[in-house]
């Protein structure tokens, strides 16, 4: 690994400043939320979530089987009749009730997902929470408007939907996925991940205290299998995933054949590139943002990296330097830039990727950092001297490793950009705005930021080309997915 | 000479906004917060720049200078008092025996607007009463005229004018409108020999802003890179609480760290910023803000 002494190495260390937890409840042991109440699993089996940060247990939470997902699955269709029946802007009061009672509790909230998931506080309480409460108060107005954004055609809801969320963003991906489905008239079935359930079973609370019918929201806990059980069931209308390409493939396979209509929301490998025209601090600070905002958790992450050569040494040399700075540390310290790695499995799978980055010949560079002893730690990585044929740059890591290439040409850029099967976003840095519009046309991406990264917004669609999925989530767009029309 | 200035880097503003957002979400708390506070005093030049100036006036200041807040022992002093050239001699007569400095605007300060003469003769009478620093303005209207040599030829002559002083070279950057103006403003001074570059008179708003002082911190981090050679940075302005001084100060140490966290490399041009540093550190030492009442305003 090469060292570099950073000669703007900062001396004045900022003392810890974790948020206070003394305002949260966790409670040690909670239930399946199935038919607007908590009811104990039918097998009375649990499991454990614990805090990456420290490895200690946070709390039990139940393991859904397949009984219990029929239970969920069947409040769900038994509330569907009168729920899409309901005058849609009672619909949306339900759903305004929901974004307030998020905003009111956001700073618990906030606490809560870096607990259980190991982001830093900053994050979860500037982006995460306020994007969700924003989420619900964008569809709840949407509820009783969908004559119009559907002009001329009749937009009726599918019936019961099933929702399985990811451990990257377990509060926003539950909202992306809930309030758009309730906006339409449809009730649902949703599981968060097994490793980041608490925010999600908190929200179940909210849901309850909102005085939404009972039945129209069922969250139930659990892993792969629970969410098979979802996937494959009979009485399901729709299953909306967001998650791994591999399990996306496995959902399209099983319904396959089914009438279940479907939204694939998957990974990514999103090239950011640097034109040397391009404003060359603010770039080089961006592509830190999209490649180590959440761990690089993130399936829009900014993990492949394209540096025009006539700049790459002083690009390279800046991100380097920037790269010191950055605060590896307890997720609840309001001054973390990074947090720990949200689970075990997954700090294996990329320490491998850097073991394997090492092997093909990559030149490595990590900052020197002090990790803590307890928890899952990976520090933030750069990976030099890649090629399109390296493993590193072609397969998802969803950690803190950044793939760096250099080009010459605009057209050679577009073509490696473009090369690979996935297709989820993109980002260019250039102050020339025709450059820009040429990319945006050239480029295979759902999302592509232009001298910015990693922004989101409910009023913003979102999703896939190619392995990335399809369906997109957010904005007008994000209703789509769950009407049909007569 | 002045190198082309076609090749310098550019800036995005909403780029930099975003960035010095994240050094304002720092949370400095406790001894980090105290260590701070008393870099940020030592960093100080207190400053009166005021027609109606006396020498009562400026020998009051320079008490203060040296006596910040004699309840608290072991204070560090401010780092200079920064005067207009007629007071010069005053000033250092009071801070006899300190280690204080004596800053004085000069070149026809605030606006520039007079001949190449005039600034230099400013200049040598401020230096020749016994100014350790000389703050000059750039000729804004020629920067902006794109009378790029007449700026570099003016500030290199007031250079040579203050002999052993210290220059700071003061961009206005309030007139300067956007943030590459700011970095070619800022290449222009360092090249044609300033010590120091410094944000504002204090005289037109903005004065001193922090995306404007991160532009400024950058192309000093660009020189280092370049030629090893460090210049000081000096926001003027408009910074009157610790808790933006704070912000400053974590951006400082961010951008250009441990080598320039002193004040031989960064100043606060202040005047009120003092009272509200000794606040917090009374603060910190007893757990109770006091009232203004028990800080004194010279």
């Amino acid at each position: 690994m090469t060292k570099r002494k950073n000669p703007f190495a900062a001396s004045w260390t900022y003392e810890p400043a974790p948020e206070s937890t003394d305002h949260i409840q966790i409670k040690k042991k909670y239930d399946l939320f199935i038919n607007g109440e908590f009811i104990k699993p039918q097998n009375n089996k649990y499991f454990e979530t614990v805090n990456p940060a420290n490895d200690e247990k946070i709390a039990e939470v139940a393991l859904a089987e397949s009984e219990d997902v029929n239970k969920a699955v069947k409040a769900a269709r038994n509330a569907f009749k009168g729920w899409s029946a309901l005058e849609p802007k009672e619909r949306g009061k339900y759903i305004y009730r929901i974004a307030r009672l998020i905003q009111e509790r956001a700073r618990e909230f906030a606490v809560i997902e870096s607990l259980d998931g190991g982001k830093p506080i900053r994050e979860s309480r500037d982006i995460d929470i306020p994007l969700a409460a924003n989420h619900f108060f964008y569809y709840a107005g949407w509820a009783d408007k969908l004559e119009y954004a559907f002009p001329n055609r009749k937009a009726k809801p599918l019936g019961v939907a099933g929702q399985i969320i990811p451990w990257n963003f377990p509060l926003l991906m539950a909202a992306w996925k809930l309030a758009p489905a309730l906006a339409t008239g449809n009730t649902v079935v949703l599981k968060p991940a097994e490793t980041t359930p608490l925010t999600a079973l908190k929200l179940a609370e909210i849901i309850r205290d909102s005085g939404i019918p009972k039945g129209v929201v069922n969250i139930i806990t659990g892993a792969g299998k629970t969410g098979a059980e979802i996937v494959n069931h009979p009485d399901i209308d729709k299953i909306s995933f967001t998650g791994s390409t591999a399990v996306g493939k496995y959902i399209q396979k099983a319904v396959a054949g089914t009438p279940k209509k479907i939204t694939l929301e998957l990974g990514g490998k999103s090239a950011n590139i640097i034109f040397e025209d391009a404003a060359i601090d603010q770039a080089v600070n961006g592509v830190i943002d999209a490649i180590f905002f959440n761990q690089g958790h993130v399936c829009c992450a900014g993990s492949r990296l394209f540096i025009q050569e006539s700049v790459a040494d002083t690009v390279i040399q800046k991100l380097k330097d920037r790269m010191s700075t950055l605060i590896v540390g307890d997720p609840l310290d309001k001054n973390t830039d990074i947090g720990a790695i949200n689970s075990k499995r997954q700090l294996k799978t990329i320490e491998n990727y850097i073991k394997i980055g090492i092997n093909e010949g990559g030149e490595i560079y990590q900052t020197d950092c002090k990790l803590p002893k307890k928890g899952n730690w990976c520090a933030p990585t750069l990976f030099l001297n890649l090629s399109q044929s390296h493993k590193i740059v072609q397969e998802e890591i969803f950690g803190p490793v950044l793939a760096i290439q250099t080009f010459r040409t605009i057209d050679e850029v577009v073509e490696k950009a473009n090369n690979t099967p996935y297709g989820l976003a993109a980002g260019v840095w250039t102050q020339k705005g025709a450059k820009i519009f040429y990319l945006t046309q050239k480029l295979k991406a759902g999302v592509i930021w232009a001298n910015t990264f990693n922004k989101f917004d409910a009023t913003s669609p979102f999703g896939g080309y190619k392995e990335s999925g399809f369906g997109r989530e957010g904005g007008l767009h994000g209703l789509k997915p769950y009407v049909k029309f007569e | 000479m002045l190198t082309d200035l076609s090749k310098i880097p550019t800036y995005d503003t909403l780029g930099v906004q975003e960035r010095v957002e994240r050094f304002q979400k720092r949370s400095i708390k406790k001894s980090s917060k105290t260590e701070g506070l008393r870099k940020i005093l030592s960093m100080i030049d207190l400053t009166t720049l005021e027609g109606k100036d006396t020498r009562g006036k400026v020998e009051q200041l320079c008490y203060k200078a040296m006596h910040p807040h004699d309840a608290l022992p072991e204070l560090p002093t401010v780092a200079a008092i920064c005067v207009y050239p007629s007071m010069v001699g005053v000033a250092k007569n009071a801070l006899k025996g300190s280690s204080i400095h004596v800053a004085s605007v000069a070149t026809a300060f605030p606006s520039g607007q007079s001949s190449l003469k005039v600034k230099l003769d400013d200049t040598r009478f401020a230096v020749n009463e016994g100014a350790d620093e000389v703050d000059m303005v750039i000729s804004r209207g020629k920067f902006l005229s794109g009378d790029y040599n007449f700026v570099f030829d003016e500030i290199a002559a007031v250079k040579e004018a203050c002999g052993k002083a210290h220059l700071k070279v003061i961009l206005e950057t309030g007139e300067l409108e956007t943030l590459d103006n700011v970095r070619k403003a800022s290449e222009i001074a360092i090249q044609s020999g300033a010590d120091f570059i410094k944000t504002s008179t204090g005289k037109i708003q903005p004065a001193a802003t922090l995306p404007v002082t991160y532009v400024m911190l950058d192309t000093i981090k660009d020189h280092y890179l370049k030629t090893g050679k460090m210049i000081g940075m000096k926001p003027a302005g408009g910074i009157s609480t610790s808790k933006l001084a704070l912000n400053y100060l974590v951006m400082l140490n961010e951008v250009l760290g441990e080598k320039w966290m002193n004040k031989n490399y960064f100043r606060f041009g202040a005047s009120s910023l003092a009272n509200d540093v000794l606040m917090q550190l009374v603060k910190s030492e007893t757990g109770f803000y006091q009232s203004a009442n028990y800080f004194s305003k010279d």
